[in-house]
């Protein structure tokens, strides 16, 4: 049957690409493995730049696990549970350290952490820092000539210029929105997010597709980082984009990583943390992650790389007001927003 | 009866099969899904009145979008029909079927650089000079996606039913003298009466499911849906019982649908078919011909656009560097890979489940009910409902590449089935009643029957369902967003990744190849395994 053929060999080039491309990691070196977010494990990531050096030092081999995107690192490691296979969680933020310490899945981190460069002390026996940035609005200055300069100002602003943002619930770029609106607003945030609705063009499920209708000229400004800006000078000697500094301050996201109370190598993981902190790590982190590193290197941040902004700029709340907050801030963000 | 009772029932044991496998999936994703929530409370979720407000903006939506679908889709099938014979027209089916199988974030790209603010829209606009912009965002934003996505596929299932309508009928239409009105009163209409009930759910139940379009293009959270709700009772408060709340909710507003359209639809049994195409007598004159064509025009230059737009700026993008780079390659291969697999089960489970509705004449297909409405349920089950329970179910093995991919294999084939079975079930049960009698007579049955009578009716139907399912399961990320890791990133993954990177005009390209093999992909396997159209 001639007709058949066509079957078959679907079926055969199924199987044959699929034992040549899958592959099989049968081997007697030991492996860490890193739960995080998509990002992190892309070609450009940060943690592709830093695989090989960590490998070395440690003989051991590194296997990340990805989701989409840090907001859903929590409910992954709550999915899994104490049987995960996972050594390391990395790339959650303080939003989201409180409830992840409260599932006991996490252990103590056993490091000296007193001399780190964040814009404020880490004392968190759990978590460890390994790189921070601020949230803020970024924008085209040849099509935006007068930026806001407030959080006030940008719900004030010309309705033709429109805003993307990121929904809260599915990404933490749009939950550290909400979380600085909060901050600076408290309990006025939902008149806040109700004057400012008029502007938004659309809000995102992650923070690609913002930044994506963003660039192709869709609104006129996105939530993103402060550094965004960097990116598009350093690897493309772009110059016109830039990111406000509010006049109320802008609020801060420190992402951490931690060691699985079930780790199934302790051990590697204790040194994964360690070298998370050493400058084969923390050098890596400006221009792959596009953030800035816990601990300085020693050659400083690149040439271009926007300047942090001052401490009494830097918003935050702590891991507990926010663990307390946020499901309630996400109702009110719901309501405030559907009327 | 009794003669019989030894036999092997190949037909209806690949049905059972099916249901079987089926039934476990879905049954233990949501056993687990129970079994592992603290508490469950659907009254509480019913009576929430934010998720009231959500499921009324939810069907509010689907139903706009399926009149629009339906009302737009049903001018075009008419008009492709009156016209059987045109340059370009076998290309144009493959055009309609084009948006469906196109990756919904692709799919975002193409609509935002024709509608956007600074799209092909507002420039045409502007040199026009006309000074109002069209705005994309809003209710208006997901109308037009939604449109682009079930418009064409309207036109792809309802014009094999136009077209097969017999010659007997058009001779004796033009014998009668009938004109264009009366041709669609007394043969359209009940063809549509027959078909669209099925057509307009599937449309209204693609919608209600609806989540990317409507978080992307809604304009804000007064446009969620359900399936947004689920996402973040599942990802991101991992509130279990809330979460098996809402599907539940979501599987019965569906499945009531399902059993609505069921009671709606008219089994009609056709005439046996004369092949031959008889020119339709509504078919002469210039007017029509016009009209005809200019409808076509329309609706080809609608769904043509936002995918030219993407094959544009992917080749504007840095297709060089990008062709050349292993995870691309690999990438193509490991996306390869999982929609062949989720293709041939798909396929399996299609077949069984249609053969097995096909019973002697006289006896009442008991199972085809249940296995109808089991099929259906990759539309109605929320795959993130779907796939959170699948993790739990597998927990302990899921970190063994091979049950993950089977996993992502067995997730995509479940929700392309309703669609798979949909272009097949029709074409078996059309066959069984064409050829059973004269099977009967000839005692002709198993394997000889299949390759002489069924093989060659049913090899373009199969070949549609194959395609079909290989070409949803290449544009899948939700299954592999779940279960996939480092070392298995396929296409749509990297494309997401590009995008997370800054790297957009990266994302382009990927976005333009995924389009491309998609496009090559359902042409090759709904060409080499379907035939040639006989004409």
């Amino acid at each position: 049957m001639r007709h058949f053929k066509s079957f078959a060999v679907l079926a055969a080039i199924s199987i044959g690409l699929g034992l040549g491309a899958l592959g099989t990691a049968a081997a007697d070196t030991p492996t860490l493995r890193i739960l995080t977010y998509e990002s992190f494990t892309s070609e450009w990531g940060l943690g592709t730049a830093i695989k090989p050096a960590f490998e070395k030092e440690c003989g051991c081999k590194l296997e990340f696990i990805s989701v989409e995107d840090g907001a859903a690192l929590l409910s992954r490691l709550k999915l899994e549970g104490a049987s995960s296979k996972a050594d390391i969680v990395l790339g959650l933020d303080t939003n989201l350290t409180a409830e992840t310490a409260a599932t006991g899945l996490i252990a103590d981190h056993g490091l000296d952490l007193s001399r780190l460069d964040l814009p404020m002390a880490w004392a968190d026996k759990q978590f460890v820092p390994f790189d921070y940035g601020w949230f803020a609005f970024v924008y085209d200055k040849t099509r935006l000539p007068n930026p806001p300069q407030s959080l006030a100002d940008l719900a004030k602003g010309d309705a033709k210029d429109k805003i993307v943002i990121e929904d809260p619930r599915t990404s933490t770029p749009g939950l550290g929105l909400l979380m600085w609106v909060r901050k600076v607003y408290g309990d006025k945030a939902p008149d806040y997010w109700a004057s400012l609705k008029p502007r938004i063009l659309t809000v995102t499920k992650g923070w690609s597709e913002a930044y994506d209708m963003f660039l192709k000229g869709e609104a006129a400004l996105v939530l993103s980082y402060t550094t965004s800006p960097s990116y598009h000078l350093i690897e493309e000697k772009k110059d016109q984009y830039a990111a406000g500094d509010f006049a109320e301050g802008n609020y801060l996201q420190i992402e951490v990583a931690a060691k699985l109370a079930h780790a199934p190598q302790p051990a590697l993981a204790d040194k994964f943390l360690a070298f998370m902190l050493s400058p084969g790590f923390q050098s890596a982190v400006a221009t792959t992650n596009w953030m800035y590193p816990a601990k300085t290197p020693a050659e400083g941040l690149p040439a271009g790389f926007a300047a942090p902004l001052p401490k009494d700029k830097t918003l935050l709340f702590t891991p507990e007001e926010a663990g307390q907050g946020r499901r309630a801030w996400v109702d009110e963000w719901l309501k405030a927003m559907s009327r | 009866m009794t003669t019989r009772a030894h036999t092997l029932n190949l037909p209806l044991l690949g049905g059972l099969a099916s249901l079987v496998v089926i039934l476990l999936l879905i049954g233990g994703a949501f056993v687990a899904l129970l079994l592992a929530a603290a508490d469950i409370d659907i009254g509480a979720v019913v009576g929430d009145s934010y998720i009231r407000h959500v499921v009324g903006f939810t069907v509010w939506q689907a139903a706009l979008s399926t009149l629009l679908s339906v009302g737009l889709g049903v001018p075009v099938v008419r008009a492709l029909a009156r016209r059987p014979r045109f340059f370009g027209r076998e290309g144009l089916r493959y055009l309609f079927a084009m948006p469906f199988l196109t990756p919904v974030i692709v799919a975002i790209f193409g609509l935002v650089a024709i509608y956007g603010v600074s799209g092909w829209l507002n420039r045409g606009l502007d040199l026009l000079g006309s000074a109002q912009d069209f705005h994309l965002y809003g209710l208006a934003g997901i109308l037009i996606a939604h449109v682009f996505f079930n418009m064409p596929m309207v036109v792809t299932l309802l014009l094999p039913r136009f077209e097969a309508v017999p010659a007997d009928s058009w001779r004796l239409a033009a014998q009668l003298g009938m004109k264009s009105g009366a041709i669609f009163r007394v043969i359209e209409l009940p063809l549509l009466r027959q078909t669209l009930p099925t057509i307009a759910m599937l449309v209204f139940l693609l919608c209600f499911v609806s989540f990317v379009v409507v978080l992307a293009l809604g304009g804000g959270p007064q446009a969620t849906t359900l399936e947004v709700a689920i996402y973040q009772a599942l990802r991101f408060d991992f509130d279990l019982g809330r979460g098996v709340s809402l599907a539940l909710l979501q599987l019965a507003i569906g499945a009531g649908l399902f059993a609505m359209t069921r009671l709606l639809e008219r089994q009609m049994p056709l005439m046996p078919k004369l092949r031959s195409l008889v020119a339709r007598p509504d078919a002469a004159g210039r007017l029509g011909r016009a009209l005809d064509l200019i409808v076509i025009a329309i609706a080809a230059l609608f769904v043509a656009t936002p995918l030219a737009a993407i094959v544009i700026e992917g080749i504007l993008g840095s297709v060089g560097h990008l062709v050349s780079d292993p995870r691309l390659q690999l990438g193509t291969l490991r996306s390869l890979t999982i929609a062949g697999c989720a293709s041939l089960l798909c396929g399996c489970l299609a077949l069984g489940i249609s053969m097995s509705g096909r019973q002697r004449p006289g006896r009442s297909p008991r199972w085809s009910g249940l296995l109808q409405m089991a099929s259906v349920s990759g539309l109605v089950v929320s795959p993130l409902a779907l796939g959170t329970g699948l993790f739990l179910l597998f927990r302990p093995v899921v970190d063994q590449p091979w049950i993950a991919y089977g996993l992502v294999v067995a997730m995509n084939a479940i929700m392309a089935l309703p669609f798979g079975l949909r272009t097949l079930s029709q074409a078996v049960a059309d066959a069984a009643r064409e050829d059973d009698r004269l099977c009967g007579a000839l005692g002709l049955s198993g394997w000889n029957r299949w390759r002489l009578i069924d093989w060659p009716k049913l090899r373009r139907p199969l070949g549609g369902c194959l395609a079909l399912a290989f070409s949803l399961a290449l544009g899948d990320l939700s299954a592999i967003a779940l279960f996939g890791r480092d070392g298995m990133e396929t296409l749509p993954l990297l494309l997401y990744q590009q995008m997370g990177a800054y790297h957009m005009p990266d994302a382009n390209v990927t976005a333009a190849l995924l389009l491309i093999l998609n496009f090559a992909c359902y042409a090759a396997i709904a060409a080499g395994v379907g035939g040639r159209a006989r004409r």
